[in-house]
């Protein structure tokens, strides 16, 4: 089994380089991140010039990127352009740490990340219990009563909920349930951010403002996850085993819950492993919508100021969590199927 | 052959009487899809949809007071009267107005078309990408195989919302505006089909080399070879046409994940930009008029909705209809 997952890790972290090498290219062509400082770009192109040295960004990009990698404290670097390097670099490299400082707040990457992070994740791991416990409930039931009214109904609904723009159900969402019961004098749920501000940081608040998010993204992923349960159990129900179960007197529940649940739920482990590193990038739209102060809203208002070592902090912590993910799923499913032996 | 061909399609022959020639491929997947109640559905939506976009503009039409003068087609969906900016659905806006006063039927008319063709070419930069990208690793193998094949497992792992993001900022603006149809279309149209197109590939890349795979090892490929067929030849003549049934199923579907994508880019204000209506680009901004201005953002939104799920019906059936081991829906 060891041997396995450091196999597995041999094979990840080559890929991981590959990944920060395409994103690092991205981020190149991104533009000139001076520029786009805003108010606080400097008007004298001898302060741009400046600038530019302090941060790095006159250097070809392959310097850059091993700065990024492995960081540039050993290399003396010309601050002042006046073409003899005389200061130590400050940087100590992704590899060393050091996710680098935003060009927009200086402030550490990780640490920016690590503010919005426990948001993303509470809203996350919420939809994902949601989501989990929903489709597992809809598919079996829509397996044991196939081609009936409930499993017609919910195939034509799960082809609505799968078709729909993720924007247009948050609306929906929010004009019904916020709009029209406020207008209605019912009790209404509050659609921006996480916390009232005159109620103050209460989990009863945190409740409250998370309830639509989550039916949200809970609505988008059940659509094909419950489909896709539906459709195991009724291949493993048609199993000789499932018969022999049946046929030497096991009660119906026995046999769907000991019998035809764990083979089904195989694929369903898969599926979710490999999901879940994308939720956490996944949220960007619905993140927007509720104002929701996570790593979705982190990365869109970081692309507009082309403030790359966030992004690229961003979109390598989530490069990270997919090959991790990656790996846990193989390993749970060799202990949840015992055919299989990773060796 | 005809036995072997009707022992595989028992409840074929039932209906047929057992003279008649062995169907087609081709001939049994267009009877299956039409058995494919749900694909039908799908087509029916989607052949209203065309006629809606195609035709809808001959009966938008209107008097423009900025410009004083009646006007139809484009200009109708492009004039703005400012003193009529965000008024609910009545008889002469009959979805409403958006918030410089533009007609947002005539808008729904105009920019369907641009959200179809934008889906529509980038399903197809997507195929020829995924086609191309999948049977070189395939075809070649060894060292190809290898760096084609870690470059494409290196960009599935990158959520491809965040490169269509990174994208559409820094290709946008800076374009010329061009001619197409007679309609003037921003650069940004194009620039939007290529990003959705360039973070699309992936999968079609995976499923096409596995079928390349398993193909060229067979015996009519040896022939080929044999006969002094060149590569190029080999892969695009008898390769990918034999590749077919994926490729139709995931350019229907690649369609209308192109649309959403559109949708959400746009959304994000990010799509595209200028007078050029898309789907996408009349719900930029409209979530500000959530409860004021609900108009603003249901009827594009429910275009979307009825395009992707008409396609998604359709891409279903033709999956159940082309795959010669499918026994569903028969």
């Amino acid at each position: 089994m060891s041997t396995y997952i450091l196999r597995r890790l041999g094979q990840g972290i080559p890929q991981l380089f590959i990944i920060s090498i395409i994103l690092f290219m991205l981020m190149q062509a991104f533009g000139d991140p001076v520029a786009t400082l805003g108010a606080r770009t400097p008007t004298k192109q001898a302060d741009k010039e400046r600038l530019r040295r302090m941060l790095g960004l006159d250097q070809p990009a392959y310097v850059q990127y091993l700065t990024w990698l492995v960081g540039n404290d050993w290399r003396k670097m010309d601050l002042d352009g006046d073409g003899t390097p005389e200061t130590y670099g400050q940087r100590r490299g992704i590899l060393r740490g050091d996710w680098g400082n935003s060009l927009v707040t200086r402030r550490p990457v990780l640490e920016m990340i690590g503010d919005r992070l426990p948001n993303t994740l509470i809203l996350m791991i919420t939809a994902e219990v949601v989501i989990i416990t929903s489709s597992l409930a809809i598919g079996l039931y829509s397996a044991l009563r196939p081609y009936s009214l409930f499993d017609n109904l919910i195939t034509g609904l799960s082809f609505v909920g799968y078709s729909m723009p993720v924007f247009w159900l948050a609306l929906m969402l929010m004009y019904i349930f916020a709009v029209n019961f406020r207008r209605w004098g019912l009790p209404y749920l509050p659609t921006v951010g996480m916390f009232d501000p005159e109620v103050g940081k209460t989990p009863a608040e945190l409740i409250k403002h998370m309830i639509l998010p989550v039916t949200t993204l809970a609505i988008i992923s059940i659509a094909g996850y419950s489909r896709f349960v539906r459709s195991s159990v009724l291949e493993v129900l048609s199993q000789d085993y499932i018969r022999t179960a049946r046929a030497k007197g096991v009660r119906s529940f026995q046999v769907v819950l000991r019998h035809a649940l764990p083979n089904a739920a195989l694929p369903f482990i898969t599926l979710i492993g490999l999901d879940i590193p994308f939720l956490l990038a996944g949220a960007v739209v619905t993140e927007r919508i509720f104002a929701w102060p996570g790593m979705g809203r982190l990365f869109i208002d970081h692309t507009a100021r082309a403030d790359f070592p966030v992004l690229m902090g961003i979109l390598i912590l989530i490069s990270i969590a997919v090959v991790i993910f990656q790996i846990i799923t193989d390993v749970i499913y060799s202990f949840v199927d015992p055919r299989i032996r990773l060796g | 052959m005809a036995d072997t061909v009707s022992t595989t399609l028992s409840k074929e022959t039932i209906i047929k009487p057992p003279s008649s020639a062995p169907l087609s491929p081709l001939r049994l997947g267009v009877r299956r899809f039409r058995r494919h109640r749900m694909a039908m559905i799908g087509l029916g939506l989607l052949l209203l949809l065309i006629l809606y976009i195609s035709f809808g503009g001959f009966v938008s039409r209107g008097y423009c007071s900025p410009i004083k003068q009646n006007v139809s087609g484009e200009a109708w969906a492009n004039c703005n009267d400012t003193s009529l900016k965000l008024n609910p659905p009545s008889a002469s806006h009959i979805f409403g107005t958006d918030v410089i006063g533009r007609d947002i039927f005539a808008r729904t008319i105009y920019g369907g078309q641009i959200s179809v063709l934008i889906g529509i070419s980038a399903a197809v930069v997507e195929v020829i990408l995924g086609a191309v990208i999948g049977s070189l690793a395939a075809y070649y193998g060894g060292w190809v195989d290898s760096v084609l094949m870690r470059f494409t497992e290196a960009m599935l792992n990158i959520p491809s919302l965040f490169l269509l993001i990174i994208g559409a900022h820094f290709f946008s603006g800076g374009l010329p505006t061009f001619n197409f149809f007679g309609r003037e279309l921003t650069g940004s149209v194009i620039v939007i089909i290529l990003i959705i197109g360039v973070t699309s590939w992936m999968y079609l890349a995976r499923i096409v080399r596995a079928n390349v795979l398993s193909l060229r090892e067979r015996d009519y490929i040896s022939a080929a070879r044999a006969l002094g067929a060149s590569d190029g030849r080999i892969i695009f003549l008898h390769l990918l046409p034999n590749t077919i049934a994926p490729l139709i199923v995931s350019a229907t579907l690649g369609v209308a994940n192109a649309i959403l994508a559109e949708a959400y880019v746009s959304f994000l204000g990010l799509g595209v930009q200028g007078a050029t209506a898309t789907w996408g680009n009349m719900l930029d901004g409209a979530y500000q008029y959530l409860d004021t201005a609900p108009w603003l953002w249901f009827f594009p939104g429910t275009m979307i909705l009825l395009t992707v799920l008409g396609i998604n019906f359709v891409g279903d059936g033709l999956r159940d209809a082309l795959d010669p081991y499918s026994t569903r829906h028969l």
